[in-house]
């Protein structure tokens, strides 16, 4: 099964403001999308709808193939070492350790895969999020702001990682500020004046 | 099936891995202690009050853990992650009410034992006492999860889950002391169906609230 994910004429409300209406999107295996926006305009609502975590108001969206989400939180466990934390997301995916391994050395978290989650700094502990997605084999990513906290060299795995995605089929939908390099990339602009 | 497996093993693992099993077990204990110093040493009296101290006691022991029951997990993205995976809100909530059972339901059955002790209850009415706190534990620990999903995120959560959780509870108690009772003996079967119907409801209640959270 091919990935495939399309956006018809998606809109949101929240708090009675309507954040925007009308967006289409069509993406393949292999496409990527870039949501650009001022703060408040809808990025991470858009993402989040796209999960299936937040309902649509018009529209609809239609993905085929398996969903990765990296929102704001880790959704890693505190107290546990790092590998153990993504470990159980991989199991809960039917994946086993050698696939966190791999992901973790992607991000480059390898040396710290022993250390307690709740040590790692912003900037890790990003990584561990992104190598959680990384880990789960999903077709489709969704990144709220991947690039936070992240310095030149994370960026440049994260798009590595990314690349690599998108070659073996993949589709990505990233919402960011922060520069990303994703070559081919449909770019989404919403909010703010059009 | 495996996912409820998982979750639940994960939550248990939480639980015994923090002191989260023993905050209720010492607050049923101290109650327990408590209570002689306050009416007197008087063993008939005990006797005579001991069963229903036991019951309210484990009335307000089940609502020290609802903070943790799904709070950190939704402040935490976790609660997120299993919905993206496709794995339904009520089965997040039946693995949740599973492991909080485990890690509630057995520590204060075995609390218990001493605490009769304590207000000086004959083997009868321990063992009474015991076939009831399992039956109620089952209905308390499926309101307790509801209730921690309905208050999660509330800015004063923790007040208002006593508000919510203790007038619910209010038929598992007059059930579950009523067991103690000799005269009463259908009491047994209607905590049994008090504690099944908060365990029939408790799953899709808190699917639900899980669900509005997000909103």
């Amino acid at each position: 099964m091919t990935a495939k994910l399309s956006l018809n004429s998606l809109g949101c409300v929240r708090g009675n403001r309507a954040l925007f209406t009308g967006l289409d999107l069509a993406l393949r295996a292999g496409g990527a999308a870039l949501v650009t926006g001022p703060n408040g305009a809808g990025k991470t609502s858009l993402l989040r709808m796209i999960a299936g975590l937040l309902p649509a108001q018009s529209g609809t969206v239609e993905a085929q193939g398996a969903l990765a989400f990296a929102g704001e939180q880790t959704a890693l466990d505190r107290n546990e070492p790092l590998e153990q934390a993504l470990l159980y997301w991989a199991r809960l995916d039917g994946l086993a350790l050698a696939n966190v391994r791999v992901a973790l050395e992607s991000m480059a978290l390898g040396n710290i895969a022993n250390v307690p989650v709740r040590m790692l700094s912003t900037g890790q502990a990003k990584r561990a999020a992104l190598a959680r997605v990384v880990a789960s084999h999903a077709d489709i990513w969704l990144l709220d702001e991947p690039a936070n906290g992240l310095d030149t060299e994370a960026r440049a795995l994260l798009e590595t990682v990314i690349a690599a995605h998108r070659a073996a089929g993949g589709i990505v939908v990233a919402a960011t500020h922060q520069p990303l390099a994703m070559p081919d990339a449909a770019t989404v602009s919403i909010g703010g004046p059009s | 099936m495996n996912a409820l497996f998982m979750i639940a093993r994960r939550d248990l693992a939480q639980t015994y891995s923090g002191s989260g099993w023993l905050l209720p077990l010492v607050f049923f204990l101290l109650v327990a202690t408590l209570f002689p110093f306050a009416i007197g040493p008087d063993p008939t009296i005990l006797g005579r009050v001991g069963g229903g101290v036991l019951w309210t006691a484990a009335l307000l022991a089940a609502l020290l853990p609802i903070d943790r029951l799904i709070a950190p997990d939704r402040d935490a993205g976790v609660l997120d992650q299993y919905a993206v995976r496709g794995i339904s809100e009520e089965v997040v909530a039946v693995a949740k009410i599973s492991a909080h059972w485990i890690g509630f339901g057995p520590p204060l059955m075995i609390a218990a034992l001493p605490a009769s002790a304590l207000l000086g209850m004959d083997a009868d009415s321990l063992i009474r006492l015991e076939l009831g706190l399992f039956l109620g534990s089952l209905g308390l620990a499926a309101l307790a999860v509801t209730v921690a999903a309905l208050v999660a995120g509330l800015p004063s959560g923790g007040a208002l889950a006593g508000l919510l959780m203790l007038p619910l509870a209010i038929p598992l108690l007059i059930f579950g002391a009523g067991t103690l009772d000799d005269l009463q003996r259908g009491a047994f079967f209607l905590l049994a169906a008090s504690a099944l119907l908060l365990l029939a409801i408790a799953p899709f209640a808190t699917g639900a609230a899980i669900r509005i959270m997000r909103e």
